[in-house]
């Protein structure tokens, strides 16, 4: 194109002027999420150890809730149906994980963090690319990235059940079977999980936009308005929501396994 | 205190290409990237090209890259930048290079022109004014601060990169129908241009647009998502659209 051609050199990828280590924040992404997506489908595939009932505790993984169909006291509908084919892999937690995960893949903030860690589009700002063609989100497969907000309405369903576990895992049964309120340690990782999860959730762009963002006059619909203003709030620090949760809900799943597996002992705070 | 510091500055040829040219100058304490390249001017080379005005960050002409990154050149105090090595000043990447620092940034202003204008609403008072709540109108005052630069074009990889000059506005002109589109007085449906003649989809939120804008404009999260969200609903989202046609108009 003519226009382009009288600009300067184009730059080769990774070249680049800028005298800092621009590289250092693309490959902490690529490292950060690569090592969550390994360990969360590795700890999807493996259906078990993901409830803890020791001494009275009621924890549940966030990775396996909502438990559709499955073993322990969670469970919506029972353990795994008799029609479920043999020859298909069954973990609680396939059922229900791809709603998250579509969640984090669509939301707009991952979206820019992996395709620079990712696929270098481009690597870092005003750092040279690997390629020429560039389609952006304009056709198939990235135009998908367009159905984000029907992965919000699920992420919001979901912490409503996330907060419920959390509830539940207040309550510990005595030898008796009687339940009492109480704290553990597990009970905090959960709850601070679902706190954080929720801070990422209704700091979404699109919920932000669905709220009250579409209104050009806000002024006329004041609850509109004041959601738009909450949801703005918790969107300043999105990225920031998005990894201490990302964090968070693999850490969860750590203690509850680790606990289910009798490594690590969950501590009885009250 | 003043001491040496070596400017690597971007100078074109008779041929139309050109190289980078090393410029020893004594800096002192204060000074800016555009007072050194005035000073260079001044003492070593008097057909130097930059472009310049306010020296206040207020005009935006003064836009170049520094040490890699896309900034105003009066805005860039040096004890912001290592001074330990060779400082490189060069022209903006995304516009066709006139000479030496100065680029040629008439597209922005033929891109501009295409963007469907300001259309009111009938004015509410017979006086031929409107009334509008001030709520309403502080979501676009953030996007009328920006002073067209032009940084934000400049590092945006899908300009700079992939050029895409023909399909594609920029950051700076997805702020500036986000300023009219979310107006609450304004009429117009941008939102088909947006998707097709705009190339909104082409971004795909690096947000380093958001990094260079000196006036800290939140382009990408205020301005260039809602306006993806607005093509959402009329596109892509069919209980969206739904929703549209069976609301009660406000």
């Amino acid at each position: 194109m003519a226009y382009a051609d009288a600009s300067m050199p184009q730059r080769r990828f990774g070249e680049t002027a800028r005298p800092d280590a621009w590289w250092i924040q693309p490959v902490a992404v690529f490292i950060g999420l690569s090592i969550f997506v390994v360990y969360s489908t590795w700890a999807a595939f493996q259906g078990s150890h993901y409830w803890f009932g020791g001494q009275g505790a009621n924890y549940i993984s966030p990775f396996y809730s909502p438990e559709i169909f499955g073993d322990s006291p969670h469970s919506w509908f029972g353990p795994k149906p008799g029609w479920w084919p043999a020859w298909l892999l069954f973990s609680p937690a396939l059922l229900v994980l791809w709603a998250p995960a579509g969640f984090r893949l669509t939301c707009y903030y991952y979206r820019g963090a992996y395709y620079k860690a990712f696929w270098a589009d481009p690597p870092n700002c005003a750092v040279g690319e690997p390629r020429q063609v560039y389609l952006g989100e304009r056709s198939f497969p990235l135009i998908m990235q367009n159905i984000h907000r029907y992965f919000m309405y699920l992420a919001v369903v979901f912490i409503l059940i996330l907060a419920r576990d959390a509830w539940d895992a207040m309550w510990f049964k005595d030898l008796t079977g009687v339940e009492h309120f109480g704290i553990g340690v597990g009970t905090l990782v959960l709850v601070v999980n679902v706190v954080l999860l929720a801070g990422y959730t209704f700091g979404c762009h699109s919920l932000r936009h669905l709220i009250g963002g579409f209104l050009d006059a806000p002024s006329r619909a004041p609850v509109c308005a004041k959601g738009y203003s909450c949801v703005s709030c918790l969107n300043r620090r999105h990225m920031l929501w998005a990894w201490m949760s990302l964090f968070w809900v693999g850490f969860a799943d750590v203690y509850v396994r680790l606990c289910a597996m009798g490594i690590w002992h969950d501590f009885r705070i009250w | 205190m003043s001491k040496q510091v070596t400017f690597r500055i971007w100078r074109t040829d008779a041929n139309g290409g050109g190289k980078f040219v090393d410029y020893p100058t004594e800096v002192s304490e204060g000074m800016v990237v555009l007072d050194v390249v005035h000073k260079i001017q001044a003492e070593q080379a008097n057909d130097l090209a930059c472009r310049w005005n306010c020296k206040a960050g207020k005009c935006g002409s003064c836009s170049a890259e520094i040490n890699g990154m896309p900034k105003l050149m009066c805005m860039t105090r040096l004890d912001q930048i290592p001074l330990d090595k060779p400082v490189t000043i060069e022209p903006m990447r995304s516009f066709p290079r006139l000479r030496d620092l100065a680029t040629d940034v008439s597209w922005n202003f033929r891109v501009k022109t295409k963007i469907k204008k300001f259309n009111p609403r009938k004015p509410d008072a017979s006086d031929g004014s409107w009334r509008m709540a001030q709520a309403d109108v502080d979501r676009v005052q953030e996007f009328r601060k920006c002073i067209e630069c032009f940084l934000c074009q400049d590092v945006c990889h899908v300009l700079r990169d992939h050029h895409k000059h023909d399909e594609f506005i920029g950051p700076r002109f997805l702020v500036y129908t986000a300023a009219l589109e979310m107006h609450p007085l304004d009429t117009e449906d941008r939102l088909p241009e947006l998707k097709q003649a705009c190339g909104v989809g082409f971004c795909n939120i690096t947000k380093c647009c958001t990094k260079v804008c000196p006036e800290s404009i939140s382009i990408t999260d205020n301005a260039i998502i809602p306006l993806k969200e607005r093509v959402v609903d009329d596109f892509f989202d069919p209980l969206g659209w739904l929703w549209k046609k069976l609301r009660p108009k406000t």
